[in-house]
């Protein structure tokens, strides 16, 4: 530790700290641009100059050691004049386009502008100006406002682990950018618009939308993968304008995936803003009371087993408990989640649990990954991954469908479950990898579970992890990677077939005469058996909703006060940030209000009462693995088949990206690489 | 300034002999230091094959596969250093010095020689295709300025007439002695030494 004078407040920070981290221990701020707390210093942007005694000149604090019994002052006469030069500096071939800047409000360079600018400019010379580049549809670029902090380039090399932006030319003609132009292949790359200090890189869906001091701001969740990055909706009246993430260092840390920050634009269309009834084969508008009261029509007189109902990814914990009340109270079973058709095991919490949690990760140091693409699953719990590859040894072997690039360099083991056998005989020397690892990590993605042996694939990842010495009552090193916000939550509450309940297929099958649809957009129509009386309720009229005989308008997550279990079973809660649309309801309001017509009326009437009901604790305490016995699967049991990948398109992966017109832009983009490379 | 970028690039047997003897030089982690050797390799092999000595893109992106680096770390530093030409350059590069020294000694004179006998601005490429003119700053050679760098080559203590008659035997395809227009002996007083002249083995001895 080395004791640091700073302004007279003596701090102890450890040896090797910087200047600019005792200062910030001091509760001094410092001013910088370049600096960031994720990112290597690069020290170019020489804003965060102090004054340290003994030292001939200002020194840039970001970048300099500390040494026991140093003396820092951070605002002498010295230091704010350093940083007025350094100001003027900076603002020489800034353009004064404040007023037309999407960063006005919340721009670094604007805020210490105030600070340490001057009222003037000395400036007489002709200001450079840079030319646009294209990156992409989510980021639009001003580069003439470029202060060349270069945060995007070490981000895009460093976290994003797609190094495609870099500095070229030099001197007055620096310039941040491609070179070729092309788009960003990175599903992080909406992050770059939160680091740069500046309003060169602004998100391109939200140009000229809003002022910052606009906005409302509200807690939620992301759910649109299931990483549960915590987010921060920002509203103007009823409409969402844009969406941050917020810091959570067990979670996301700062960063967030692409679908999650821009495909909102997909929650303003193709929306369900009121109920439809199908008479005579046609769907027609109708009220809530018509609608409630053609579900209490058919639904009248079936035995409870005849009925059955479906949830979908994306739904909170709130309207799959009311669902699964009274489908308990018609005295149905029929209960099921797992619209993909994934074999999970639920009889502990630990066999569909990412259970070395996000920030586990970097305790780890040997990863085996079977049958998911983490990149595009979860890309936040991948850049997390890749932060733990960077620091090294960090062995990584992975199973399934060869050529992916996954910003980090892995060992291919097999296409199928034929490599997975091959490390249980030890054939594989990559087994002995997991095995001589101290805190050896399984991941194994949901899709490798979506298939007629994916109990046997289950039972087998386990089985590894137990070889390798994984499952230890200080070390929990078997992983499920869920693709979406939903899952696990309808997991945790038991949103599965009963005893002696039909599970999806039979349900969709023809085992029931009348199906409650509740989000489940992941149902394929052409499956539903026909004359099966279909209840749809959710937010989007994708192609399920064709099908509905009923189609109840519900709210999305945005929409709603609402708890979300993430992949780890870490419990979070969202809030209403904007109410439904039109005639649109929160979907545990609207199963309340059918239950009360049904003549099964539920026994809450507030979200607090619902939630006193709930079996999950807010909050997260990480589990280790005290039982080592594996899920009900028999390894052996495996079929030949190469796994497959479940998100066969990143942007448009679930309903809310399917409904979004930048993301359709972004699939569209990526979808032809080579030919906005060609342009 | 529009050009066309080929589409293909590699190294051919001469090249590759000598990447072999670059990379060999490095550790193989460490094998990224070797880029901007390799630059110049590439720039050397456009020359040889098209008269045009220049790196292309595509060229940049067998050098980035070849070290295992990202391709925009290799357009970074073929950017930064004004030696590689990012676009097709003329037969012979004309490179004039205009920092103080020379500008003192005439290079004005040199540039006008250049702007008469090459037919060729500043920045830009002859009609003929045979001279890219680019001014640059102090080549190190102060003592017989003015220089003018044709290629790897230094043409020193110029004037206009010797200028004249330096690109005219460039374009009769003739290939003049580098060095010192004035019969200097590399960076000596001009009319021979004038010190060391009575040791025996000296310079005036005629030894080196």
């Amino acid at each position: 530790m080395a004791k640091v004078t700073v302004d007279g407040i003596e701090v102890e920070v450890p040896n090797g700290a910087t200047v600019l981290q005792a200062c910030e221990a001091a509760g001094k701020e410092i001013p910088r641009f370049c600096y960031h707390e994720r990112l290597s210093v690069a020290g170019n942007c020489r804003m965060c100059l102090v004054e340290v005694e003994k030292a001939p000149k200002p020194v840039a604090s970001c970048a300099y050691p500390v040494a026991d019994g140093m003396v820092v002052k951070t605002d002498s006469p010295v230091v704010r004049n350093a940083r007025r030069g350094v100001m003027e500096f900076l603002l020489i071939n800034h353009p004064l386009d404040c007023p037309i800047c999407d960063q006005g409000g919340e721009c670094d360079l604007q805020d210490q502008a105030v600070g340490y600018g001057m009222d003037h400019s000395r400036y007489r010379e002709a200001k450079r100006s840079v030319k646009d580049k294209n990156i992409g549809p989510l980021i639009k670029t001003i580069m003439t406002r470029c202060i060349q902090c270069t945060r995007c380039v070490r981000f895009s090399a460093e976290v994003a682990g797609t190094a495609e932006l870099g500095g070229t030319n030099r001197g007055e003609n620096l310039e941040i950018g491609t070179y070729v132009e092309k788009a960003l292949t990175s599903e992080l790359s909406g992050n770059l618009i939160d680091i740069c200090p500046v309003g060169a890189l602004t998100s391109r869906p939200y140009a000229f939308v809003s002022r910052p001091w606009e906005l409302r701001k509200t807690e939620g969740v992301d759910v649109q993968d299931a990483t549960g990055t915590n987010i921060r909706i920002d509203t103007r009246g009823p409409e969402v304008l844009r969406i941050l993430p917020r810091i959570n260092e067990d979670v996301n840390e700062e960063w967030m995936a692409d679908r999650g920050r821009f495909s909102f634009d997909g929650l303003k269309r193709k929306r369900l803003d009121r109920p439809w009834l199908r008479v005579d084969g046609k769907l027609r508008q109708a009220s809530w009371p018509e609608a409630f009261a053609a579900i209490a029509g058919r639904l009248k007189g079936l035995r409870g087993d005849r009925i059955g109902a479906i949830a979908g990814d994306l739904v909170e914990a709130e309207s799959l408990l009311a669902l699964k009340a009274l489908m308990a109270k018609l005295g149905s079973e029929n209960l099921d989640c797992r619209t993909d058709g994934a074999a999970i095991d639920v009889t502990r919490p630990d066999f569909y649990r990412f259970n070395t949690t996000i920030a586990g990760i970097e305790e780890a140091d040997a990863l085996l990954i079977i049958g998911s693409n983490p990149r595009t699953e979860a890309p936040v719990i991948n850049a997390r991954i890749r932060k733990r590859w960077v620091a090294g040894r960090f062995r990584i072997g992975r199973i399934g469908p060869a050529g992916l690039d996954l910003t980090y360099s892995h060992e291919h083991l097999g296409e199928g479950p034929e490599a997975i056998r091959a490390l249980l005989d030890g054939s594989h020397p990559f087994m002995e990898v997991l095995k001589t690892a101290k805190n050896p990590m399984v991941l194994l993605g949901r899709g490798a579970l979506m298939r007629a042996d994916g109990l046997a694939v289950l039972a087998a990842a386990w089985e590894v992890a137990r070889q390798a010495n994984a499952l230890r009552d200080d070390w929990h090193g078997f992983n499920l990677l869920h693709l979406f916000g939903g899952q696990v939550g309808a997991l945790a509450l038991g949103f599965l077939p009963g005893a002696g309940g039909q599970d999806l297929g039979q349900m969709l099958g023809g085992g029931v005469d009348a199906l409650w649809l509740l989000g489940a957009d992941g149902v394929d129509p052409a499956t539903i058996a026909p004359g099966t009386f279909v209840i749809y309720q959710g937010h989007h009229g994708d192609r399920i909703a064709g099908r509905a005989d009923v189609i109840l308008p519900g709210a999305a997550y945005t929409e709603k006060d609402g708890t979300w279990v993430n992949t780890e079973g870490r419990v979070q809660r969202g809030h209403l940030a904007v109410y439904p649309p039109g005639e649109a309801r929160e979907d545990w309001r609207i199963i309340r209000a059918a239950s009360e017509a049904l003549g099964a009326t539920l026994p809450f009437d507030s979200l607090a009462q619902l939630r006193a009901a709930m079996p999950l604790e807010e909050g997260f305490a990480r589990r280790f693995a005290a039982d080592a016995t594996g899920p009900s699967g028999d390894p052996a049991a495996m079929s030949g088949a190469p796994f497959v990948l479940p998100l066969a398109n990143y942007h448009q992966a679930d309903v809310i990206a399917r409904a979004s017109d930048v993301m359709a832009q972004c699939a569209a983009t990526y979808a032809a690489p080579l030919a906005v490379a060609a342009e | 300034m529009s050009f066309e970028q080929p589409t293909h690039f590699a190294f051919d047997e001469a090249s590759e002999a000598e990447v072999a003897k670059i990379l060999a030089k490095y550790p193989e982690a460490k094998k990224a230091s070797g880029v901007i050797p390799l630059l110049y390799v590439v720039q050397r092999q456009m020359g040889r094959a098209t008269g045009s000595a220049w790196v292309p893109k595509v060229a940049m992106d067998v050098i980035a596969d070849r070290l295992g680096m990202a391709p925009i770390r290799v357009y970074e530093v073929a950017t930064f250093y004004f030696m590689f030409n990012m676009k097709p350059i003329g037969k012979h590069h004309l490179q004039l010095c205009g920092t103080t020294p020379c500008m003192l000694r005439g290079s004005d004179d040199v540039m006008r020689a250049c702007h008469d006998a090459a037919h060729v601005q500043v920045g830009q490429t002859s009609a003929d295709g045979l001279f890219t003119l680019t001014e640059v700053e102090c080549l190190g050679a102060c003592v017989n300025a003015p220089v003018l760098q044709v290629d790897d080559d230094y043409f020193e203590d110029l004037d206009y007439d010797r200028t004249v008659a330096l690109i005219e035997a460039l374009k009769r395809g003739e290939r003049p002695t580098p060095g010192s227009s004035i019969g200097r002996q590399t960076s000596a007083p001009e009319g021979g030494p004038l010190v060391l002249i009575d040791v025996p083995g000296g310079v005036a001895g005629g030894g080196e």
